[in-house]
């Protein structure tokens, strides 16, 4: 995202530096899981100016692969990059900013918070009542199945981390529980074309912020069950439980050395299996309306989620079955060093489309941030393009002109 | 997306702008739920309910409700009055049926009718001490509801999914919560 920013000053010729904390893509370097692949196939890896040019268009990203390309992009366009520089503290000062990092002081008029939402897993407080016989892995910890204990795993969470952790995980040989909380249904390809060529064509992923009903509840979605495999395979939950994965209710508690899961499972099943249609529904409409017919193949339905007739209800931690948890409950990000008074109580940064809540400061990479693409890379260049013309707006401003 | 010419009775306006008002009053939004029982011979006992707080403040129903609650006589009771197991099913339909009727109304639905059965099964061995595997509660509960409305089957089925959703007593029963008994 910063990399995408900064190829938009650049353009404008308005002087920057980009901060680093370690290497560029350094998050995709050593925050990912080994098999991790994009979710976006190639030809949508597009960033300003910039764009995948090999023989499988349809294919996904290698996190080696995602490297290399985002590499090559910091290459090709000459973007001002101090790696190995932390950013340890920005504070507002008379002009603008005050940036403590471990590798000098700077100051700046603007500021561009380009280290997106996934600083830190996200897990939720009753982890704490796990008992210490059970080893906790997040997302950030775990790099393949082989780091797990042998014996059973409970992964909770079923975005699109859970999904995929689940699924390599039972396919190593050990039980696999996972607990199902609110989820995103999305099958790989429709109609014979992958699901996120229609969320780009039909316009869904254009749609603005300002323009979606709740764009807070949008912004909290978990991400879609999607996964990227050379088979273009869909996992969804009915794939998981064909696998043999066990599939719970959202974690309510831990009591006495039990876990506790919601008996709601079956509604959540109903919400996503509806949402999902509805969303199909689109597309078909959008086809139909746009007389794109003839490119994509019939209309289709997915058999909905099948529930377990009576979903387990308690999973006994202490019995020495279940070795390991996997906490794939999101991310958050880190602000602990922005000194400036823009979180709110939920520790969501405060802005407008990207326009953060005090002078100068925007930010990118941030979900829904300007439209529903906004944390992917295909929707980097379109938000990088209007933040950084609002900051050269403001920059043209004079000084006492500002409110 | 309020339609005008739909009126399930519900005012989703107002629950819509008390939201809005609620979000800079956290205290507000506290409420406690009571009830006050007193056992009058046998299984069968009388629950009163009238007061609660709400909104920072003391609140009052307009009137108070008396509710007997009973075992039936095969449980060699007196059948006073419905079992208090019985009252988790009375609860759960009409708190998921006010959801169904605000939910439609915030849709522009319009309801013609909504019926709903309700199942819970139980194995009594749990409560006789019995098994002590068997649990004492609901191990199964079915809701089934019967709608008319001006909408589609998908429509109908999202109402009542976002209804759940929505709702304290489909919450309370499906999560565990923690429970306080004391003797004063």
């Amino acid at each position: 995202m910063g990399l995408a920013a900064s190829r938009c000053l650049t353009a404008r010729s308005i002087d920057h530096v980009v901060l680093e904390r370690g290497e560029v893509a350094n998050s995709w370097r050593r925050e990912r899981w080994d098999s991790l692949r994009l979710l976006t196939p190639n030809w949508q890896s597009r960033l300003p100016g910039y764009q995948y040019d090999g023989a499988d268009p349809d294919g996904y990203m290698t996190m080696r692969e995602v490297i290399d390309f985002i590499s090559r992009f910091a290459v090709f366009s000459g973007v001002p990059v101090r790696t190995h520089t932390t950013v340890t503290c920005v504070k507002r000062n008379d002009a603008g900013y005050d940036v403590a990092t471990t590798n000098g002081n700077l100051r700046c008029r603007t500021l561009i918070l380009a280290s997106g939402a996934c600083n830190v897993p996200s897990v939720p407080a009753l982890s704490q009542t796990v008992p210490q016989s059970i080893q906790s892995f997040t997302p950030f910890s775990y790099r393949n199945p082989s780091d797990l204990p042998q014996g059973g795993v409970l992964v909770v969470g079923a975005s699109a981390t859970g999904v995929q952790l689940a699924d390599e995980i039972v396919r190593s040989g050990r039980p696999v529980t996972l607990s199902v909380g609110e989820h995103v249904r999305l099958p790989r390809t429709y109609r014979g074309r992958d699901v996120l060529w229609w969320m780009d064509a039909s316009g869904v992923w254009d749609q603005r912020y300002n323009e979606i009903d709740d764009v807070t509840r949008v912004r909290r979605l978990p991400s879609p069950q999607l996964i990227g495999t050379p088979e273009r395979a869909t996992l969804d939950l009915n794939a998981l439980s064909a696998a043999g994965v066990e599939l719970v209710g959202r974690l309510a508690a831990v009591r006495d050395g039990q876990a506790l899961f919601s008996g709601g499972l079956r509604n959540l099943f109903a919400l996503a299996d509806l949402k999902m249609n509805r969303l199909l529904g689109t597309f078909d409409e959008w086809a139909r309306s746009h007389a794109r017919e003839a490119e994509v193949g019939l209309p289709e339905r997915f058999e909905p989620t099948r529930a377990p007739a009576s979903s387990r209800l308690k999973l006994d931690l202490r019995n020495g079955e279940l070795r390991s948890i996997v906490w794939a409950t999101g991310f958050r990000p880190d602000y602990s060093w922005l000194d400036v008074p823009v979180i709110d109580d939920k520790g969501h940064l405060r802005h407008d489309g990207g326009v953060v809540d005090a002078p100068g400061l925007y930010a990118l990479g941030l979900p829904v941030l300007r439209r529903r693409k906004s944390t992917f890379i295909y929707g980097a260049g379109d938000d990088a393009r209007e933040l950084v013309d609002h900051l050269a707006s403001y920059l043209a401003t004079p000084v006492k002109a500002r409110s | 997306m309020t339609t005008t010419s739909v009126n399930n009775g519900v005012n989703v306006q107002a629950l819509l702008d008390a939201r809005e008002a609620l979000k800079g009053a956290p205290e507000a939004t506290k409420f406690t739920w009571r009830a006050s029982c007193k056992w009058q011979n046998g299984t069968h006992s009388k629950t009163k309910v009238q007061s609660f707080f709400g909104l920072g403040q003391e609140q009052s129903h307009k009137t108070e409700s008396t509710l007997g609650a009973d075992h039936p006589e095969i449980f060699a009771s007196e059948d006073h009055a419905i079992t208090p197991i019985e009252y988790v099913l009375v609860g759960l339909a009409s708190c998921l049926t006010a959801g169904v009727a605000a939910v439609a109304q915030n849709r522009g639905v319009q309801l013609r009718s909504v019926e709903s059965n309700l199942e819970g099964k139980m194995d009594i061995r749990g409560i006789l001490g019995m098994d002590s595997d068997v649990r004492n509660g609901y191990d199964d509960i079915k809701v089934t509801f019967k709608i008319d409305a001006d909408a589609s089957k998908d429509e109908i089925e999202a109402i009542v999914a976002q209804s759940q959703k929505r709702s304290a007593v489909y919450d309370v029963i499906t999560n565990p919560v923690n429970v306080t008994v004391e003797v004063k």
